[in-house]
C-alpha cells in the first residue's frame, strides 16, 4: 500500500498547486459542486489547499429538478456544516416549458436543463473560471482535455483550439469572451478517489453504497423510482433490490448496479475488481461515439 | 522528486502503429475497462481492414471526432496504467503529424520515458529524428526505441541491426545517454508486454519490463527552492502557499526571499490541515514565516546560504507554437510557474533544422521551429537552466493581446551582459531639470494612419509650445528612418523595432526635461503598449489622429498609397497590412478638422 499513498499524496499535491493557481488568477471562479464523489474530493481538496482559510470559491450547483432526494438532501447538509455559499440555478423555461427526461429526447433534455442552465448561471454570476471534477480516465473526449481548458465566447470548447499546455506553467489568462474550465483531478482514476475518499475518511452521498432500493429494469439498465414522477408501464412495479451507484445525475438516467458494497472499504474492493467503465451507467453516454465531445463544444461542462 | 508516478510519451510518424501500441499496453496488462474494449471490437471506421471481432486499438485512444474521421491523432490523449509493482504510468498519446509538433512538445515537456517508434518496413525519417531532437531539447531522460512491425520483414535480425545502426550514427548529435531498442510487433503483441518466441535473436526487455525497470535518478542533496502561489489570510494567520519544487525544508530553516532579498526563518509549516514539522520535494504547504517578511505571488524563497542573483537577460531555447510568427522587439508575456513578466526577444541566434540538427540563420521563428533566442525581462529573474531544474527553468510566452501561449521556452543560461550593468543614478534629475525649464516634461505620442495629420499637427503644436517658450522637440518617423531607424523597414518585426527604440530616445528626451511630440504610424496595439509601459503612469499621452482612410488616400501628401496600391510598397499600413485603433487613447483627434483646433485640444490636456 505504501505505492498508492505515495501516488495519492502525488495526486493531491498537484491538486492543490491547480486550485491555488486558480484562486490566485481569475477574478470570479466557482467550483462546480455536483454531488457526486468527485465533487465530495474537490471539496475536500479545497479545504486543505487554502486552510486555514476558508475555501475562496462560491460552489454552483446546476439542478435540473430531477436529481435523487438524497442528493439535494446531501448537498444542504455539505452547505451547512462547512459554511459554504452556494449557488443554485435552475433552467426556468425549460421546467415551465415541460422539458423532461422521458418525453423530451435525452439529447435535447440535457442540452435545456444542464448546458444552458449552466451558461446562464456562468453568465449571469460573470464567473470567468468554473473548477470541475473531470477525469480523463471518464470517457475519451475527456482524455483530451487541458487542465486549464479554454472556453470562447458562448462556452464552446473547441477542441482544434487548446492551448498547448507545458510542464506545470500555466497560461490562465484570458482575451475578452473567454472563459476557463478548470479540472484539478485530471490525472486521477475512479480507484483513487475512491481510495482517496477511504484514506481521507470523506463523507459522500449514501446512494454510493448499497441498499434495498424500488428500481425497474429498462432494457439491461436498473433504473431507481425516486418519486412519482416516473412512467411506470401498465402493471409494471418496482422491486427492491440491493443496488449502489458509481455516479450520480439525474435518478431516470443514472443506472444503479446491484452490489452488496455498504462501506468505503467494500467499494473499493469492488471498483477494484469490476471491469466495466463508470459511465456504462450513464444513458446519455450511449447516444453516439462523439456525445461528449459534441455536447462541450455547445458548452457542456 | 516524485517516483511513484511516472510520465511516459509515444511518438513516431503516422502510421508506425502508436496508437495500436498503447492499445496492446494497455489490454494486456487489463487496463481498460471492458465494455470500452468490447466496443472496439465491434466498432469500425470507415475503411477500416481490421477483422470482425478483432480490437481495433486506435478507437481506445483517438477520442476526437475528426480524428476518427480522418484515422490520424490530432491532440495529446492521457491514459493511466498501473505498472506491477503498484507505481502509476501516464501514458501521452502524442500525435505525429509534422503540423502537430507542438503537441508533441507539450507531452514531451513533463516525459520521463520516450517511447519512439520505427516502422521497420521503413526505417529511420526525418520525423524520427524531429521527435529525438524534441525529447532531447525537452529533457526526456530515457528514450526506448521501438522498431515496429518486425512481423512484417520476418522477423528479421539483419532488419533490427540496420535500423538500429542508422540510428546510431545520428545519435551524436543528442545528449541522450539511457537508451534502448526493442524489436517489435505490437499488432501481433511480440515484446509489448510478454517476450516474443519470433525473435530468439532478442534476449532483451520488453516494452513493459524496460519502462518498469526505469527509476528515476535520485536527487542529490539539493537546496530548498519554491516560488510563491498567494498569501494565505485568516485570524491570526498570515502564511504564504507554495509547493516545495525542489529540496526539502524543515521548521526552523532560515530562508531568504528573492528579490527583496529578505532573510527569515520558517516559524510553522501547515500541510493537510495541521502543523507539521518538515515538507518533501513536491509537497503543496503553507509556511509561515518569523519575523514577517513582505512577499508576494511569485516571489522565491531559498536556502539562506545560497547564492542567487538573478539576471534580466537570458539564453533560452524556443520551440514557437503559433501560426503567427515570432516578432523580435515586440512584447510578450513571460509565465513561469505563479510568475509573470514582460519580456522581449532581443534577439534570435540561430533556428535549429530538426532533420539535421544544423544550425541556420533566422530572422524570426513560424509555427513548430525551434531556436535559440536571447531574451530581455523587465525585471531581474532567477531562473536555473533547464537542464538542471525542468521547474525553474521552463518559461511560456504569451501574446499580449490574444492572451495566446504563443512559444515555450527552455533557459539555456543567463547572460553576464544583464550582471555586469548597473544603474547609474543621476545627481540631476528629471524634476531638477523640468523646474529649471518650468514646465512638466511629457511624451505626446500621435498615432494614426499614413497622411491623417500626424506630422502637421506635431509641427504645429511645437510651434504654440515655442511661443508659450517651452522647451519640446519632435520625433517624426520618416526623420528617424534617416539616421537611428535606417536600417529598419516596414514588416510587423521593423515596426515593432522601430517604435522601441523611439519609445526609448523619448525616454532619454523626457528624462532630459522636454516636452516630446512623437509622429509615428505606430499601427499595432502591443508595439503602444509596450511604448507606454516604458513611461511614468501619466506622462505618455497618446494621441490618435483619427482620419477616414478615404481621406488620408485623397491627401496621399507623399504619395504612398498611390506606390502602395500599384504594390510597389508591401506591407504599407491600410493597404498591404492593418492599422489597429488604439483601444484606450488619452486624447482622440478628429482628423478632418481644423489644425488649430486639434493644437488647441492637445494643448489643453497637458496645460
Amino acid at each position: 500500500m505504501r505505492v498508492n499513498t505515495e501516488i495519492l499524496k502525488a495526486l493531491e499535491n498537484e491538486s492543490i498547486e491547480i486550485l491555488r493557481e486558480t484562486a490566485a488568477s481569475f477574478r470570479k471562479p466557482v467550483l462546480m459542486y455536483s454531488i457526486g464523489k468527485d465533487s465530495s474530493v474537490l471539496l475536500h481538496l479545497a479545504k486543505k489547499a487554502f486552510y486555514p482559510a476558508p475555501i475562496p470559491f462560491q460552489l454552483l450547483h446546476i439542478d435540473t429538478t430531477w436529481k435523487f432526494k438524497e442528493m439535494i438532501t446531501f448537498r444542504d447538509k455539505v452547505v451547512a456544516d462547512n459554511n459554504l455559499s452556494l449557488i443554485v440555478n435552475t433552467n426556468k423555461e425549460g421546467v415551465d416549458s415541460g422539458v423532461n427526461p422521458f418525453t423530451t429526447g435525452i439529447s435535447e433534455y440535457t442540452r435545456i436543463m444542464k448546458t444552458v442552465a449552466l451558461r446562464q448561471a456562468l453568465d449571469d454570476h460573470q464567473i470567468d473560471a468554473a473548477i470541475g471534477g473531470s477525469r480523463r480516465d471518464e470517457e475519451k473526449s475527456r482524455a483530451k482535455e487541458r487542465v486549464f481548458s479554454l472556453r470562447d465566447e458562448g462556452h464552446r470548447w473547441n477542441p482544434r483550439n487548446q492551448r498547448p499546455e507545458m510542464w506545470r506553467t500555466y497560461n490562465t489568462r484570458l482575451a475578452p469572451g473567454q472563459s476557463m474550465r478548470v479540472f484539478p483531478i485530471s490525472d486521477w482514476t475512479e480507484l483513487d478517489v475512491w481510495r482517496y475518499i477511504a484514506q481521507e475518511k470523506i463523507e459522500v452521498n449514501p446512494l454510493y453504497f448499497a441498499k434495498e432500493r424500488p428500481v425497474v429494469t429498462r432494457g439491461d439498465q436498473l433504473i431507481m423510482v425516486d418519486d412519482d414522477r416516473y412512467p411506470l408501464g401498465v402493471g409494471e412495479k418496482p422491486e427492491m433490490l440491493e443496488v449502489r451507484f458509481r455516479t450520480l445525475g439525474c435518478y431516470p438516467l443514472t443506472a444503479a448496479v446491484q452490489s452488496k458494497a455498504k462501506t468505503i472499504e467494500e467499494v473499493v474492493e469492488e471498483v477494484f475488481a469490476v471491469k466495466l467503465s463508470e459511465r456504462a451507467t450513464r444513458l446519455i453516454d450511449g447516444a453516439h461515439e462523439d456525445s461528449m465531445e459534441k455536447k462541450k463544444s455547445e458548452g457542456y461542462f | 522528486m516524485q517516483t511513484s508516478v511516472l510520465r511516459l510519451l509515444t511518438c513516431g510518424s503516422v502510421d508506425d502503429g502508436k496508437s495500436t501500441l498503447i492499445g496492446r499496453l494497455l489490454v494486456e496488462t487489463d487496463s481498460v475497462p471492458h465494455d470500452t474494449v468490447g466496443a472496439a471490437r465491434h466498432v469500425r471506421r470507415a475503411g477500416s481492414t481490421i477483422a470482425a471481432g478483432d480490437i481495433d486499438f486506435s478507437l481506445l485512444t483517438d477520442g476526437l471526432e475528426a480524428e476518427r474521421e480522418q484515422g490520424i491523432t490530432i491532440d495529446v490523449a492521457y491514459r493511466s496504467m498501473s505498472l506491477l509493482d503498484g507505481r502509476r504510468l501516464i501514458i501521452s498519446d502524442a500525435p505525429g503529424h509534422e503540423q502537430y509538433t507542438r503537441n508533441m512538445a507539450v507531452a514531451a515537456s513533463r516525459a520521463d520515458i520516450a517511447i519512439v517508434l520505427i516502422d521497420a518496413t521503413k526505417g529511420v525519417r526525418t520525423q524520427t529524428l524531429r521527435h529525438l531532437m524534441i525529447c532531447n531539447v525537452m529533457g526526456v531522460s530515457r528514450v526506448i526505441v521501438a522498431i515496429n512491425k518486425l512481423d512484417a520483414v520476418n522477423y528479421s535480425h539483419e532488419v533490427f541491426s540496420a535500423i538500429k545502426d542508422d540510428l546510431l550514427s545520428h545519435m551524436s548529435r543528442f545528449d541522450l545517454p539511457d537508451i534502448d531498442f526493442i524489436p517489435m510487433s505490437a499488432l501481433v503483441g511480440d515484446n509489448v508486454v510478454a517476450h516474443s518466441t519470433n525473435m530468439p535473436w532478442y534476449a532483451g526487455s520488453s516494452l513493459l519490463e524496460s519502462i518498469q525497470s526505469w527509476q528515476p535518478k535520485k536527487s542529490e542533496e539539493v537546496t530548498m527552492r519554491a516560488r510563491v502561489q498567494s498569501i494565505v489570510r485568516a485570524e491570526d494567520f498570515r502564511g504564504v502557499s507554495t509547493t516545495i519544487h525542489r529540496g526539502k525544508v524543515s521548521v526552523g530553516d532560515q530562508v531568504r526571499i528573492h528579490p527583496s532579498n529578505q532573510v527569515a526563518t520558517i516559524a510553522t509549516i501547515v500541510a493537510d490541515m495541521k502543523k507539521v514539522e518538515k515538507a518533501d520535494e513536491g509537497d503543496a504547504v503553507t509556511l509561515v514565516f518569523q519575523p514577517e517578511v513582505d512577499i508576494t505571488r511569485g516571489d522565491l524563497i531559498a536556502s539562506v546560504n545560497e547564492e542567487i542573483s538573478g539576471s534580466d537577460r537570458f539564453s533560452a531555447h524556443l520551440v514557437w507554437l503559433n501560426e503567427e510568427a515570432l516578432i523580435h522587439s515586440r512584447s510578450y508575456l513571460l509565465i513561469s510557474g505563479p510568475t509573470q513578466i514582460p519580456v522581449i526577444v532581443t534577439k534570435i541566434r540561430h533556428s535549429i533544422d530538426v532533420n539535421t540538427g544544423e544550425e541556420k540563420p533566422a530572422n524570426t521563428l513560424v509555427m513548430n521551429e525551434i531556436g535559440v533566442v536571447e531574451i530581455a525581462t523587465n525585471a531581474p529573474l532567477a531562473l536555473l537552466p533547464y537542464k538542471e531544474s525542468r521547474e525553474f527553468g521552463n518559461f511560456i510566452l504569451v501574446d499580449r493581446v490574444t492572451s495566446e501561449s504563443v512559444g515555450a521556452g527552455m533557459i539555456r543560461h543567463a547572460l553576464r551582459r544583464g550582471e555586469n550593468i548597473t544603474y547609474q543614478a543621476y545627481e540631476v534629475d528629471k524634476s531638477a531639470r523640468e523646474s529649471a525649464k518650468n514646465q512638466r516634461a511629457k511624451i505626446i505620442w500621435l498615432t494614426g494612419l499614413s497622411g491623417s495629420g500626424k506630422s502637421t499637427i506635431a509641427n504645429a503644436l511645437e510651434k504654440r509650445l515655442h511661443a508659450l517658450g517651452m522647451h519640446s522637440y519632435v520625433l517624426d518617423g520618416d526623420n528617424l528612418r534617416m539616421g537611428l531607424n535606417v536600417d529598419l523597414g516596414f514588416t510587423a518585426e521593423d515596426r515593432a523595432e522601430n517604435v522601441r527604440r523611439t519609445s526609448e530616445v523619448g525616454k532619454l528626451m523626457l528624462d532630459a526635461g522636454l516636452i516630446v511630440i512623437t509622429a509615428l504610424v505606430s499601427p499595432f496595439e502591443v508595439d503602444r503598449q509596450r511604448a507606454r509601459s516604458v513611461f511614468n503612469e501619466g506622462d505618455f499621452i497618446e494621441v490618435f489622429v483619427d482620419t477616414p482612410v478615404d481621406v488620408c488616400i485623397s491627401r496621399d501628401p507623399k504619395g504612398l498609397y498611390k506606390k502602395a496600391s500599384e504594390g510597389k510598397i508591401p506591407n504599407f499600413t491600410g493597404v498591404g497590412q492593418d492599422y489597429e485603433k488604439p483601444t484606450n487613447p488619452e486624447i482622440t483627434i478628429n482628423g478632418e478638422v481644423d489644425t488649430q483646433i486639434s493644437t488647441e485640444q492637445i494643448l489643453k490636456f497637458i496645460l
